[in-house]
């Protein structure tokens, strides 16, 4: 981390100052450019191509499209392999390499548009650093996050568009990722549930934070795990009952061994038994593992484990709830 | 006794080594372990009209039979529900001979179980589809509950609750399976016992089950030849005849986790088979002289001696405790070291013991043996045999 005081100083020495020069585009608003552009975009809206349309809509004629302002100032492929162009800006990005924020990544672009260009327009910009920041660590390193504005004219100096372009500035090497994997992978999801047509209502229903149990609608049997047909008397109707969420542990393990990122260990998995009658495997939360008994009373809970899986889990009953 | 029993005999058995890394394909395995149970019968491939398996084998016997020479087969079948298959394929072998459609039967299972696919890590990062057998895993693996370890673990621990059995009771199974393989130059625990102290000090797998309350994982296979009364007539071998076998599914079954019956405390449908092998075979609990049951995880063995009728309910500890399971007890149990000691060869292994018993050939062999009871793949839908020396 830089802490000379003569290197902050002629950083900031550059906010304020012109970095790029008025640089006038290579072409000027052209029917070729445009018609690219819009059928690389897939955007069919005719006032880009059909002037008729265009007047239609009460313009001059044709216009190009606004997210294009910037497409019209770019330096092309030669400009760019013949280096940075010189001026301000190769002097900041020096200053920038000799703090060892060598790496870059753009962050942020909001333009602001004014106005739309029209075929034969002609477009420049220039280029002034709004703010340079202090550093800061990042996700993927130590830097500094450059503001410049970006002002797009047009050939009678009227602002066309302003762009607040931001980059960060960093050291390589200097991220979390960098860092002991562990600490940065975020948790895996749990494993998925197979949804079919036989048990999708439940999990649905758990997603809305309702523990369902399938109940015959002849004999009105309760049944889980759900099935298409009543075992005791082969109805194939049924609907559900929701549970009152109280139950009873009817056993229990501390599982160990081999572990799944998904989960945390030990990781206590339960068989619990409902008021209603019917069992389910859960996992119990709130306790430790050496304070689980069978018989044990459990409330429900919900655990939204991601945002596609809800999940019913069960916390001891205090006795002062008792 | 029933029209099962005594048909047919197991006349041949043949195994690979049993290794974590086999550097072979379970192909080759399983060729390898059919040629050796064929040689070791004394009957060439080209005599073999009849191949079972389980559904989870890699290798179909159309593979099997075009790469070792098996010719013609008029009966194929696959067994399914994982170790539960075991007893099971023998169970199709005898009744396709008692029904005539074929008097030459290879049963067979081979597979890289520790190098490759390991059953051990579970269900959780296997693809899902929306078949019902896929989709019941629903509601398990969201939880964490992915494994045949955990599974037997939830059952284990409201059976400790409901007859006061301990870890240490479960450790006994451990210690006395290790104590078999380690005099087993074929177990890969070989010279290696442990005490009841190496079992409660080894680290928690699933509580209330620790490492060595789980089976190991093994790369191998084994082969079993199966034939009529009348082809066993002339081979090398004493037959060991099969007297009894059968499968059983029982109500509210589920894969390892049928938690929602009544009660967990016991395997309804080991009873099932136990049931029908005693009245198949017109034998009792009290006639067997040995018993191989299935041992991947130590509690269900205590329940199976309940459900075969070695004990009543919850009582099991108290039979282990009095030594009956030892080698000159009146059940000698797992003689080959089970698959805690010998190998997870996902019961057959099992079941070649209980031939070498009726051989009198076992390196544990505690005395004549008549009569032994074999069972398979518990939690699950299951099978169980009885094999005698005499029909």
């Amino acid at each position: 981390m830089s802490t000379d005081t003569s290197y902050e100083e002629r950083l900031q020495a550059f906010v304020g100052r012109e970095v790029i020069a008025r640089r006038k585009g290579q072409d000027a608003v052209n029917q070729a450019m445009i018609r690219h552009w819009v059928e690389a975009m897939l955007d069919d809206n005719p006032i880009y191509t059909d002037a008729e349309a265009a007047r239609a809509t009460g313009r001059n004629g044709v216009v190009a499209p606004v997210t294009m302002t910037q497409a019209w100032t770019m330096r092309g492929l030669k400009a760019h392999l013949a280096g940075t162009g010189g001026g301000a800006m190769s002097e900041l990005l020096a200053l920038l390499d000799e703090g060892g924020y060598t790496s870059v990544v753009a962050t942020d672009s909001d333009f602001e548009f004014h106005r739309e260009l029209e075929i034969g327009d002609e477009v420049d910009a220039d280029e002034v650093v709004a703010a340079i920041s202090e550093e800061k660590a990042t996700g993927l390193g130590i830097g500094r996050f450059v503001t410049t504005v970006r002002t797009y004219r047009d050939q009678h100096d009227r602002v066309v568009a302003v762009q607040n372009w931001r980059t960060l500035r960093f050291k390589p090497g200097t991220g979390r990722s960098a860092k002991p994997a562990e600490e940065e992978k975020p948790r895996a999801l749990r494993p998925r549930p197979a949804i079919n047509l036989d048990n999708q209502f439940w999990f649905d229903a758990a997603k809305e934070h309702r523990l369902v149990i399938q109940r015959c609608a002849d004999c009105g049997q309760l049944r889980h795990p759900p099935g298409p047909a009543c075992p005791h008397c082969q109805s194939f109707d049924w609907d559900t009952l929701e549970a009152s969420g109280e139950g009873t542990v009817y056993s229990y393990i501390v599982a160990h061994h081999p572990p799944h990122p998904a989960f945390e260990y030990p990781l206590l998995i339960a068989v619990v038994e409902l008021a209603e009658g019917t069992r389910l495997t859960t996992n119990l939360v709130g306790v430790e593992p050496a304070d689980v008994t069978i018989g044990m009373p459990v409330r429900l809970e919900w655990l939204d484990a991601d945002p596609d899986l809800t999940l019913p889990v069960f916390r001891p009953v205090t006795e002062q709830e008792q | 006794m029933s029209a099962i029993s005594g048909t047919s005999a197991i006349v041949g058995i043949g195994a690979t080594e049993f290794s974590k890394a086999s550097g072979r394909s379970e192909l080759q395995l399983a060729c390898e372990s059919v040629v050796a149970a064929l040689d070791d019968a004394g009957i060439h491939p080209s005599e073999v009209n009849g191949m079972v398996s389980f559904t989870m084998e890699s290798s179909s016997e159309i593979h099997v039979a075009r790469s070792i020479g098996i010719k013609e087969q008029t009966f194929f079948s696959r067994v399914a529900h994982g170790g539960g298959a075991a007893c099971g394929t023998v169970a199709h072998a005898a009744a396709a001979i008692t029904a005539g459609l074929a008097d030459v039967v290879v049963c067979w299972r081979a597979f890289n179980e520790r190098s490759g696919q390991r059953f051990g890590l579970g269900q959780a990062d296997r693809p899902m589809d929306i078949s019902a057998d896929r989709a019941y895993y629903s509601w398990l693996t969201p939880y964490g509950l992915s494994t045949p370890a955990q599974w037997v673990a939830m059952a284990a621990q409201r059976y400790m609750h409901e007859y006061g059995a301990t870890s240490r009771d479960f450790g006994q199974i451990a210690v006395i399976d290790r104590k078999h393989a380690a005099t087993n130059p074929h177990a890969w625990f070989h010279k290696r016992p442990i005490t009841i102290e190496d079992h409660q000090n080894s680290r928690w797998i699933a509580e209330p089950l620790h490492l060595l309350d789980c089976c190991q994982e093994t790369d191998g296979g084994q082969a079993l030849i199966v034939v009529s009364a009348e082809r066993a007539k002339d081979l090398k071998h004493k037959p060991a005849w099969v007297t009894g076998a059968s499968q059983g599914i029982a109500e509210d079954q589920l894969m390892m986790t049928s938690y929602y019956r009544p009660e967990i405390t016991g395997l309804p449908e080991m009873k099932l088979v136990a049931d029908q092998l005693w009245e198949q075979s017109g034998r009792r609990p009290d006639d067997m002289d040995a018993a191989i049951l299935y041992d991947h995880f130590t509690p269900f063995v205590l329940t199976q001696l309940e459900e075969l009728g070695f004990c009543g309910r919850g009582e099991a500890k108290d039979f282990i405790a009095d030594g009956h399971l030892d080698t000159d007890g009146k059940l000698p149990l797992n003689t080959h070291g089970g698959q805690l000691g010998e190998a997870y060869l996902h019961g057959m292994n099992g079941i070649a013991e209980a031939v070498r018993l009726i051989r009198g050939e076992s390196v544990n062999q505690p005395k004549q043996v008549d009569d032994v009871v074999v069972t398979a793949g518990t939690g699950v839908p299951t099978s169980g045999l009885v094999l005698s020396a005499d029909r």
